[in-house]
């Protein structure tokens, strides 16, 4: 009888919320609180505590060796939070877990990669960080600088690559790993189109070859589908459900579906390098009337609106809005200084409104992402799958109909004609659509 | 097959340090000393020269302060050589507490990212000093040429030296290290802290001017005995056994002390930092 390679018992993770949470307490006030009271607390971290957040609780699962498994929920639903917890990155508060193999978790590409050294010595950095001996590294090196295809580059420091060999540099290593546990978060959506699909093959490889164990998390309901074996769903930190992977992303993508289009956007887990100058603070969806809207009805308009927080004058942020399929593609990528001039942005806090047109999209379920970036350089802030929402609903039938599987919905004036060419007789002409 | 199997739950009161789990990481340790050293290099003008230049021109500046005008005492050295051989340890303990204090802090997105011994941060901090000592050593040897001041056997101490002051170095690095993440405001504290160090340290001045009755309380200072042991060392002077007992305990608590609070705090820094 095999044991199960990840055995999760009973997993709990709460933060404490208080108002000092993003900064700290300061040692000040710590000396202040201590000549206060002398005795009563001598170790140990302190944290004002005001409020308790759980962000996982009580969460029991098992993978099997072998088997790719797919995590999936909206953000802030406790899967970053189970990954670190599973990587130990940090501690859980309560619970358990065992896992049995060595171990390699992926939770950002390119991490400890240093600007000022070059990619061959980054390439060194990173594989130790990831857990690979010098050794291994060096057996495996031809292979990574094949993949990431910046052979003529390897001795430049990487504070000189475009962003683009960056990723590549940084995902051929992590794609080279070898561990018999695979912990994987939103990693595929860096890099261009055809190098996702490269990595996306290079874990199918992976995956393919027996005895390797995968935990997968995705916004990419595609990439779920496609690589995992099983799916488990997280809502509120709970897990609430777990099965294969297609009646996984459905009930994730109906539950979706039932959500009101208003989220706060303060709690999502940021990467540490995003700083805090720039933050996405909330995001809905509502009418001309500023009503927050509960489900989209096909043809009609509707407004996304969206705040942010500057809290250092930027002097030149570009804001990026952006709607994908939650099958992971980009169709729109719009930016503010398409319609708004191109200025400094001083601090303060700042609401977006975009109006869309039903034109823009055929009925289906899409994402929104959010970006603040300083142009070319690097990103200010950045919330994958900030919001998701549904355009029609399944009484349109002949619309959502699942053949017609184009990522665009338009409806074309055609005119159609019968017999001979000279002889041509218009017998129908399609009269002009009116937005419906 | 042998696996490995990671256990993954809360860990109560003291963690006492994976010592194994540390020699599975030396590589990186060795590679996280190397980059902070090239780093360090690249980024600055004058190189590695900047290595020989700061304790040189410390140097140069105490002999014209506390020789020319003051007077001190050297216990029948040339000043200059008396007082380097003070600062070489001295500069290499304070670069070191100063840089782990701040290790922690600098390699956030390292430790919100990947796991490993977080101890490996702060050692490599005070591995990458050494190189910084050694060139120094170099210099050292050219001043006491140049004073005709003659080495002894005693120089085959120092390798023994070097590995006391760094454990002393990483035994108050790993607490403040680990302070500083819990209290962001303490990074002011450091660098204030290691100036007023080295004037409550025999570093420029002999322990002979002490009075007899407050010895000890200097020698409680575990750098006191450590600066000592280094002058017997370069000047083949009798060691100074009492007062190097004296630091030795004392840093030996500190290192104790540091690391059991580094480890008892250190599951909340990805949470905090």
């Amino acid at each position: 009888m095999s044991q199960p390679a990840i055995r999760v018992h009973k997993l709990s993770k709460e933060y404490r919320l208080g108002h000092n949470y993003q900064q700290g307490p300061t040692f000040r006030e710590m000396l202040v609180d201590v000549a206060k009271s002398p005795f009563r607390r001598l170790g140990g971290i302190r944290v004002r505590s005001t409020e308790i957040f759980s962000a996982l609780r009580d969460v029991s699962f098992e993978v099997q060796p072998g088997e790719v498994v797919g995590v999936i929920g909206r953000n802030g639903a406790g899967k970053s939070t189970l990954l670190k917890i599973l990587s130990r990155i940090t501690e859980p508060t309560s619970g358990r877990a065992e896992l049995r193999g060595r171990v390699a978790s992926l939770l950002e590409v390119g991490t400890g990669f240093h600007p000022e050294l070059t990619g061959r010595e980054n390439v060194f950095l990173n594989g130790a960080l990831m857990g690979m001996s010098r050794a291994e590294v060096s057996r495996k090196f031809d292979a990574i600088i094949a993949f990431s295809e910046v052979e003529k580059f390897l001795d430049t420091p990487v504070k000189h690559y475009s962003s683009g060999m960056y990723v590549r540099l940084a995902f051929a290593v992590a794609a080279h790993l070898e561990p018999e546990i695979l912990i994987v978060d939103e990693v595929l959506a860096v890099g261009d189109m055809a190098f996702q699909r490269k990595c996306l093959g290079k874990m199918r490889d992976f995956v393919g070859r027996s005895g390797r164990t995968v935990l997968f998390v995705s916004h990419n309901m595609a990439a779920i589908e496609s690589l995992c074996d099983r799916a488990i769903l997280f809502e509120g930190g709970r897990l609430v459900d777990a099965g294969s992977p297609q009646q996984m992303t459905r009930k994730y993508l109906s539950g979706v579906d039932s959500q009101t289009y208003d989220r706060d956007l303060t709690r999502i887990d940021r990467p540490v390098d995003f700083g805090e100058e720039v933050r996405f603070t909330h995001i809905r969806i509502c009418d001309d009337q500023g009503r927050t809207l509960q489900t989209i009805r096909l043809g009609e308009e509707f407004n996304v609106e969206f705040a942010y927080t500057v809290k250092r004058a930027q002097r030149d942020m570009l804001l990026h809005f952006r709607i994908e399929t939650v099958w992971g593609e980009l169709l729109i990528d719009s930016w503010d200084r398409d319609s708004l001039p191109r200025e400094a942005t001083l601090e303060g806090e700042y609401r977006v409104r975009i109006r869309l047109s039903p034109q823009d999209l055929h009925p289906g379920q899409y994402q929104i992402t959010l970006i603040a970036a300083v142009h070319m350089v690097r990103w200010l802030d950045r919330v994958v799958g900030a919001l998701v929402f549904s355009v029609g609903s399944f009484s349109d039938t002949e619309t959502v109909a699942p053949e017609r599987s184009a990522l665009l919905f338009r409806k074309y004036l055609w005119s159609r004609s019968v017999g001979d060419s000279d002889k041509a007789q218009v017998v129908l002409e399609g009269r002009e659509l009116k937005d419906r | 097959m042998a696996t490995n199997i990671t256990i993954v739950e809360r860990r109560n009161g003291l963690v006492p340090v994976d010592w194994k789990e540390l020699w599975d990481y030396r590589e990186l340790l060795l590679l996280l000393a190397w980059r902070d050293i090239k780093v360090r290099y690249k980024q600055t003008v004058l190189g590695a020269s900047w290595a020989i230049l700061q304790p040189l021109l410390n140097m140069l500046i105490f002999t014209l302060l506390f020789h020319k005008l003051a007077h001190m005492p050297s216990d029948g050295l040339p000043y200059p050589v008396f007082v380097l051989a003070g600062l070489l340890p001295w500069t290499f303990f304070a670069n070191s507490v100063g840089t782990s204090a701040q290790s922690l802090v600098g390699s956030a997105h390292l430790i919100t990212r990947v796991y490993f011994p977080r101890l490996i941060v702060v050692l490599s901090s005070v591995l990458s000093g050494l190189l910084d000592l050694g060139i120094t050593f170099l210099l050292m040897f050219g001043i006491m040429a140049f004073y005709h001041v003659r080495v002894g056997w005693a120089l085959l101490l120092l390798p023994l030296l070097v590995l006391i002051t760094s454990l002393t170095a990483l035994g108050i690095g790993t607490g403040i290290a680990a302070l500083t993440v819990a209290y962001r405001d303490f990074r002011y504290v450091v660098p204030f802290a290691v100036q007023v160090g080295m004037f409550i340290t025999p570093v420029v001045y002999p322990v002979s001017v002490i009075p007899q009755r407050w010895r000890w309380l200097v020698n409680l200072n575990p750098m006191a005995g450590i600066i000592g042991a280094y002058r017997s060392s370069f000047f083949s002077t009798p060691l100074p056994w009492g007062q190097l007992f004296l630091s030795l305990c004392s840093g030996a608590v500190l290192l104790l002390i540091g690391t059991a609070y580094f480890r008892k705090v250190e599951r909340g820094f990805a949470d905090i930092i």
